[in-house]
């Protein structure tokens, strides 16, 4: 796309006797407005580099845009504005990413060891220095590996049942409640497995109870992106098998799913990350715990997302930075999941013309 | 899928064999408890959700029966006190503004950087640049929240005191409380708008490629310059597809708990100075209050959730709707 356009506009212009600045204008009235930028900050006195930066881009606008409504006219002028406002979004989106992630890191890495990974809270006092999250990587762990056993069968055989079979009312009414069931925020979900499990069933507080609603947040994730990949499975390998006589299930299940399988796998592992992360189910629903429990079935548990709110709401500098530290192993948890789901849905991309 | 179909049921109709001679049906046991269990797992799905509501609606009314205030108009929420008093208009007003503020600050922004991935970046950055807005998109948000309590919200305290200064006649950002951190709805909405601005840039980057390049070519070949190619070929495609995405992002921004239960000071007043500390939203609320709510308390938690759910039911339909019609449309 921007291949065309700039050749577009990069083609010789002369002969259509308009005048044309030099490519490389933009830059040079670049580097001028941040050097002028700097010049006004330092003069000022004004201490906050955001200004410098500010002044910089709004005479970088300006400027750009006077030089090419003087030579090639308000219409190319216009154009180069709005394309300086594009760019300036997506710095905008960019500096909280950066920054986010580097404060993460910088004040993680702080307590974050081997002894903050092996150890629980047993016996530490909050407001001092020591514990770790094991307890709470053990509660993650549990929770969202009973969460997928539930989710990932419900939500793969709704989705084959919505690509091979699905036609009429009942799965048109699936899709709807599937897209409708995304949308539904986390605290809901942990708010009906409270008043269901617990308050109705009396249940008591436990990791189990957790898992339950991360299925609900997870099953229509699932159901979403193993849907897209089994629209990708080319017609003539179902053909093929149905011509051999196979029956349809034993086509889906020996043709169909394993054709797909990197890309149902990279939509599950997704689906985790979104779940791993997930805190207000567990805060209602899990209730934390500062000691190791292994049983997700009784009595409550931790998890690392709560950890984190939990060691927030102690509000004390031995506490923040425990935090950070378990703020960062999660964030490392997810990006890692991601990277890998990512990888295998490259290696395993179905390598037909289609895309 | 029209393949499938003439697979699936009777044989093309080209070469349709007389009736008689046709072999008759096999249902086999195999594709039958298959089916069965595919069906029943979309069926679990939908008696999940009326189960959801239901569930919630039962012990909602027990709450709302036993309220000694005004359900809708009542601001403070002291359901544990007898008589129980608590109402959700407090939440009613801070989920709004901050969804707003997180609307008004990311829509924009969003549809900047989708353009720029679609439309303006050089082709080898734009689809890192891509994976970079999903990583944002996958980023817990209680990291979002903790990164806002600790470090976004001591950031705005100067620009908070630029907005009190130059624009404290406005009346909406003047602050009353200076000084003091900005755990205010202002605050919530800046944090919000960077946590829904991955779900809008996704969806209407979708979109703008499926533009028609007939359209955008027709334009160039007018002599039109890019801005107006967006603006005349582009965005009058994608409108609809906006739509829908703002609309995902605003169900999003009314759900999200931890981030706002980590920033907001919540208290039960409303106040028209958005940048003030206080005000409360609906999951937020649910956050603070559970722990030590009495089984009364929790009810009126799930009353409140219950209202929380519908609305975002309404926005998250509306939205897939809109995309359905328009699937229609250009099919």
């Amino acid at each position: 796309m921007s291949q065309s356009v700039t050749s577009q506009s990069a083609a010789k212009p002369s002969q259509f006797g308009r005048r044309r600045l030099p490519r490389w204008t933009p830059a040079v009235i670049a580097l001028v407005a941040v050097l002028v930028g700097t010049g006004v900050g330092v003069g000022a006195g004004l201490s906050s580099h955001i200004q410098w930066g500010l002044i910089a881009l709004l005479l970088f606008v300006v400027v750009n845009y006077a030089v090419t409504a003087a030579v090639e006219g308000p219409r190319q002028a216009k154009d180069r504005v709005v394309t300086s406002l594009v760019w300036a979004c997506f710095i905008i989106a960019v500096v909280p990413l950066y920054s986010l992630v580097e404060s993460t890191i910088a004040k993680g890495v702080k307590v974050l060891d081997g002894n903050f990974l092996t150890h629980s809270m047993d016996g530490v006092i909050t407001t001092g220095p020591g514990g770790g999250v094991y307890h709470a990587l053990v509660g993650t762990v549990e929770q969202v590996a009973l969460a997928s056993l539930m989710a990932v069968p419900i939500g793969l055989l709704t989705a084959v049942y919505l690509v091979e079979y699905g036609r009429g009312r009942l799965a048109k009414a699936v899709t709807f409640f599937v897209d409708v069931m995304t949308g539904v925020p986390s605290i809901v979900a942990g708010l009906f497995v409270l008043s269901f499990w617990i308050l109705i069933l009396g249940f008591g507080y436990s990791g189990f109870a957790g898992s339950l609603a991360l299925a609900i947040l997870m099953i229509p994730v699932v159901v979403r992106s193993t849907e897209e990949m089994l629209k990708l499975v080319p017609n003539e390998l179902r053909e093929a098998s149905l011509a051999l006589g196979v029956p349809k299930w034993r086509t889906i299940i020996k043709v169909v799913l394993p054709t797909s399988i990197g890309g149902i796998t990279t939509g599950v592992m997704l689906a985790v990350a979104r779940i791993t992360g997930e805190t207000a189910p567990v805060l209602l629903l899990v209730f934390g715990n500062q000691l190791i429990n292994f049983n997700p079935f009784s009595g409550a548990q931790s998890s690392l997302p709560y950890y984190v709110y939990e060691q927030y709401a102690a509000g004390n500098p031995a506490s923040y930075d425990r935090a950070w530290a378990a703020a960062l192993v999660l964030i490392a948890f997810v990006m890692i999941l991601n990277l890998v789901a990512r990888g295998i849905a490259r290696w395993k991309a179905p390598t037909s013309s289609g895309r | 899928m029209d393949t499938i179909d003439d697979i699936t049921g009777a044989p093309p109709p080209a070469a349709a064999p007389p009736a008689e001679s046709a072999p008759p049906a096999v249902t086999r046991v195999g594709d039958r408890v298959f089916l069965g269990l595919s069906r029943g797992s979309g069926i679990t799905l939908l008696v999940i959700m009326a189960a959801i509501a239901v569930f919630l609606t039962v012990r909602a009314v027990t709450a709302i029966s036993g309220d000694h205030g005004n359900f809708l108009t009542t601001f403070q929420w002291n359901a544990d006190a007898t008589p129980p008093v608590f109402g959700i208009g407090v939440l009613l007003y801070g989920t709004a503004v901050s969804s707003v503020i997180a609307m008004v600050l990311a829509v924009p922004v969003a549809i900047g950087i989708a353009l720029f991935i679609s439309h303006y970046a050089p082709r080898r950055i734009a689809a890192p640049l891509a994976y970079l807005v999903d990583l944002l998109a996958a980023v817990p948000s209680i990291v979002y929240g903790l990164w806002g309590a600790l470090f976004l919200v001591p950031h705005l305290q100067g620009l908070n005191l630029w907005m009190d200064h130059y624009l404290g006649w406005t009346v909406v950002l003047k602050q009353t409380y200076q000084g003091t951190a900005s755990r205010s709805l202002f605050s919530v909405g800046i944090l919000l708008a960077i946590m829904v601005l991955p779900v809008i840039t996704n969806v209407s980057r979708e979109v703008f490629r499926q533009v028609p390049r007939a359209h955008e070519e027709a334009a160039l070949a007018l002599g039109a310059t890019r801005w107006e190619v967006v603006r005349m070929a582009v965005l009058p495609f994608a409108r609809s597809g906006i739509i829908s995405a703002s609309m995902l992002g605003l169900g999003r921004a009314l759900g999200e708990t931890m981030a706002v239960a980590t920033v907001l000071s919540n208290s039960s007043t409303i106040t028209s100075h958005i940048v003030d500390p206080g005000g409360g939203t609906f999951a937020q609320n649910i956050a603070v209050y559970f722990g030590e709510a009495t089984p009364f308390g929790r009810d009126a938690l799930i009353a409140s959730g219950l209202v929380l759910f519908v609305i975002t039911l309404i926005v998250n339909g509306a939205a897939r709707l809109i995309i359905a019609r328009r699937k229609e449309y250009t099919a």
